[in-house]
C-alpha cells in the first residue's frame, strides 16, 4: 500500500446506530489515511450514508468512538464537524439556486467588512470574498473569469457541483466528503468531475468518495471501503481486486476469506 | 435483401461542443432567459413606463403634471413601507396577513397613549415600536417553533391584531384636530416641504430611506444573503450552517417593526387614528410585492420591485380615476396584473430549473 502511514486522519470504531428495530450501524469501523481517496462502496441499505452521517455529525451514533489524529472526538451537529475540517459535498449538493456563486461558497461563513459597518451591522467584505472565489475556483481550473456574480441556477448539473466541490476545497482544511458527486451526471461532466477530485487530492486532501458507480470508483480510489450489512466488511486495493469480485463482495455473493 | 451491413461510425471526438469549464452560452434565448432571471423587475419596470405613458396619452398633460406624480407617490406611501415589510416575509417563502392589523394597531397604541392618556409622544411611538417588535415576534414564533405555516399563523394573528385594535380604541377614532393639539409629531409624516410648485412630503423622504436601508441590510450584510438563502433553499441553508429557525423570526420581528413606521406614517397620510382604518392593506401589500416581481416562493425578488409594483396600482388608480372610469375597473385592472405578474413569475421559474 503506497498511501497508508500510521496514524489514520479520521477513524471510527464499532459506531453503532438504531433505529428502533433496524440496525443501520452493527460496530462499523472505518479509516481515513492521510492524502488518500478512500472510496465507500456498499448496496441500498447497507449503511454507508448513515457511517458518513455519524462522521459529519449530521447522526450522533448510540455507540462507537471517533477519532481524528488518534484524538477521540465528538460531533453534536454538522457544524461541529465542518469547524474540525471536515466538509461534505452533499449528493443534493445544498446550494442555493437563486444567489449567486460567491454568495453560495461562502453561504454561512460570510467575511465581514473590517470597517465600522463590518463591526457594526455585519457589512460584508463582497470585494474580499469575490476575490478568494475566483481563486479558488481558477486554483481547481473550473472558472473562467468575470462570471463568478453568476446565479447557481444558470449553471448546468456539472457546474453546480463542481461550485460544491470547491467551497468545500476551500473551506475543508483536513477532509472532505463527496456524496455520489457524479450520480447525476453525463459522461462529460463525470469526466470533470474525477478530475476535479484528483486535483483536490493533488493539494493534499483526503478525500472521502461515496459512489455506486464502479468505474469512477476503480479509476480514482487508492482504497475501496466495502460497506455490508451495516458494517464494514473489508478494504481492498482497486489494482488488486477486480470489479466484479469487488461488486460481488458487495452484495454478498463472495465472502471474505 | 442481401445488402451488406453498414460498417460501424467511427468514432470522432466532437470538437464544437460546449466544454465544462465554459460558463457562457451564446443561444438567444438563454441570454433572454439569463437576463430575466437576474434582472426579474424589468418586466415591471416595463409595465410602469407603458402604463405611465398610456394614461399620459388618454388623460393628457394633466397627468405629468408633477404635483399629480407626487399625489400618486404619496398615495402608495403606506402601503410600500407595508410592502417593505411584506417583501422580507415573501422572501423567505412565507407570507404574512397580518401587517395591516398590526400597522393599524401600532397607530392605535400610539394616538391612544399620546392623546388619550397623555403620555409623552416620544414614549408613545417607541411602546408602538415595541407593539410592532411583540406583534413580530409572536409571528416568528407560531413560524418557527411551533411550525406552523405562515400563511395559518398571520390568519390567525390578523383576527387577534383586529381585536386588539378595537378593544384598544373603543372603537373611537382620534380626531385629526386633537391629535394635532396634543401630539403634533404623531402627524408628522403627512407635513413636508414644498420644491417648487411640488409638495414633497416627510413620509416619501421616510420611504426611500426605510427602503435604502433595508436594500443595505438585505444585499450587503450576511443576514440578507440568508433571508435570501433561506427562502430559496431551506435545507441547503441548513447544511450550510445556517440557523433557519432564527433567520425566519428575525425577519418577522423586523417586519413588526416596519408595520409600527407604517403606522406612523398612516396617521400622517389620514390625519387621524382610526381602528376601522387599512382593512385590506395586507392584501394591497401583498399585491404590492406579487406585482412588482416578488417570488411567492421565496428568494427571489427585491424591494425595488415592490416599490415599483405600488407605483403600478398607484398610477392604475390615479390614472383611470382621472380619466373618470368607474372605480370598480380599478380592480379588475388589478386584478389582471397580479394574474399576469404571477405567470411571468411562473414562467421565469421554470426557466430555472
Amino acid at each position: 500500500m503506497s498511501v497508508s502511514q500510521d496514524v489514520p486522519l479520521l477513524q471510527a470504531r464499532n459506531l453503532v446506530k438504531r433505529y428502533g428495530h433496524v440496525v443501520a450501524l452493527d460496530r462499523a469501523d472505518f479509516e481515513l489515511y492521510p492524502g488518500e481517496i478512500l472510496a465507500v462502496i456498499g448496496d441500498n441499505g447497507a449503511g454507508k450514508s448513515t457511517l458518513i452521517k455519524a462522521l459529519t455529525g449530521a447522526v450522533i451514533p448510540d455507540e462507537g468512538e471517533i477519532f481524528m489524529d488518534g484524538e477521540p472526538v465528538r460531533f453534536r451537529s454538522p457544524l461541529d464537524a465542518r469547524r474540525a475540517g471536515i466538509e461534505t459535498v452533499y449528493q443534493t449538493l445544498a446550494l442555493a439556486p437563486a444567489l449567486s456563486i460567491a454568495d453560495n461558497l461562502f453561504l454561512g461563513r460570510e467575511q465581514r467588512s473590517k470597517g465600522i459597518l463590518g463591526r457594526l451591522v455585519g457589512a460584508l467584505d463582497r470585494a474580499a470574498m469575490q476575490r478568494r472565489a475566483q481563486d479558488e475556483l481558477s486554483r481547481l481550473g473550473i472558472m473562467t473569469v468575470q462570471s463568478i456574480k453568476q446565479t447557481v441556477e444558470t449553471l448546468s448539473g456539472g457546474q453546480r457541483q463542481a461550485i460544491a466541490v470547491a467551497r468545500a476545497a476551500a473551506f475543508g482544511s483536513r477532509v472532505v466528503i463527496m456524496d455520489e458527486p457524479t450520480a447525476a451526471l453525463g459522461v462529460r461532466e463525470s469526466r470533470r468531475v474525477l478530475d476535479l477530485i484528483l486535483t483536490v487530492k493533488g493539494r493534499g486532501l483526503p478525500i472521502v468518495l461515496i459512489s455506486h458507480n464502479m468505474p469512477h470508483v476503480f479509476e480514482v480510489a487508492d482504497r475501496i471501503h466495502i460497506h455490508r450489512l451495516g458494517r464494514r466488511l473489508t478494504v481492498v486495493d482497486p489494482r488488486l481486486c477486480s470489479m466484479p469480485d469487488a461488486v460481488a463482495m458487495m452484495t454478498g455473493a463472495l465472502t471474505v476469506a | 435483401m442481401a445488402g451488406t451491413r453498414p460498417p460501424p461510425n467511427i468514432c470522432v471526438a466532437p470538437s464544437n461542443e460546449p466544454d465544462f469549464p465554459s460558463f457562457s452560452d451564446t443561444r438567444p434565448l438563454r441570454h433572454l432567459r439569463l437576463i430575466l432571471q437576474s434582472f426579474p423587475s424589468i418586466v415591471s419596470v416595463t409595465v410602469l413606463i407603458i402604463s405611465i405613458i398610456v394614461f399620459g396619452i388618454i388623460i393628457g398633460p394633466h397627468f405629468f403634471t408633477p404635483f399629480n406624480l407626487s399625489l400618486v407617490l404619496q398615495q402608495v406611501t403606506v402601503i410600500s413601507v407595508l410592502g417593505a415589510a411584506q417583501t422580507l416575509v415573501i422572501l423567505t417563502a412565507g407570507i404574512d396577513l397580518s401587517v395591516g392589523a398590526l400597522m393599524v394597531l401600532c397607530s392605535v397604541v400610539m394616538g391612544v397613549l399620546a392623546v388619550d392618556m397623555g403620555w409623552p409622544p416620544i414614549l408613545a411611538i417607541v411602546m408602538a415600536f415595541f407593539a410592532g417588535a411583540a406583534g413580530g415576534a409572536i409571528n416568528g414564533i407560531l413560524a418557527t417553533l411551533a411550525k406552523l405555516p405562515p400563511f395559518i399563523a398571520t390568519l390567525g394573528t390578523w383576527n387577534v391584531f383586529l381585536a386588539l385594535e378595537l378593544w384598544y380604541s373603543g372603537s373611537q377614532t382620534i380626531v385629526s384636530q386633537n391629535i394635532f393639539t396634543q401630539a403634533p409629531i404623531l402627524q408628522f409624516f403627512g407635513n413636508g416641504t414644498n420644491i417648487g410648485a411640488v409638495r414633497v412630503t416627510w413620509g416619501e423622504l421616510l420611504l426611500f430611506a426605510l427602503f435604502g436601508i433595508l436594500w443595505f441590510f438585505l444585499n450587503r450584510t450576511a443576514w440578507g444573503r440568508h433571508v435570501y438563502a433561506v427562502g430559496d433553499d431551506p435545507d441547503a441553508s441548513r447544511l450550510a450552517g445556517i440557523s433557519v429557525d432564527r433567520v425566519l423570526f428575525s425577519v418577522y420581528v423586523v417586519a413588526g417593526v416596519i408595520c409600527a413606521v407604517a403606522g406612523w406614517v398612516l396617521i400622517g397620510r389620514i390625519g387621524s387614528v382610526t381602528p376601522q382604518e387599512g382593512q385590506t392593506s395586507n392584501l394591497d401589500s401583498i399585491t404590492a410585492v406579487v406585482i412588482g416581481g416578488t417570488s411567492l416562493f421565496g428568494g427571489r425578488g427585491s424591494l425595488f420591485a415592490t416599490l415599483i409594483g405600488a407605483l403600478i396600482v398607484g398610477v392604475f388608480e390615479n390614472g383611470l380615476a382621472l380619466a373618470g372610469v368607474d372605480a370598480l375597473w380599478q380592480n379588475f385592472a388589478i386584478g389582471l396584473l397580479i394574474v399576469f405578474a404571477v405567470i411571468m413569475d411562473q414562467q421565469i421559474r421554470k426557466l430555472s430549473i
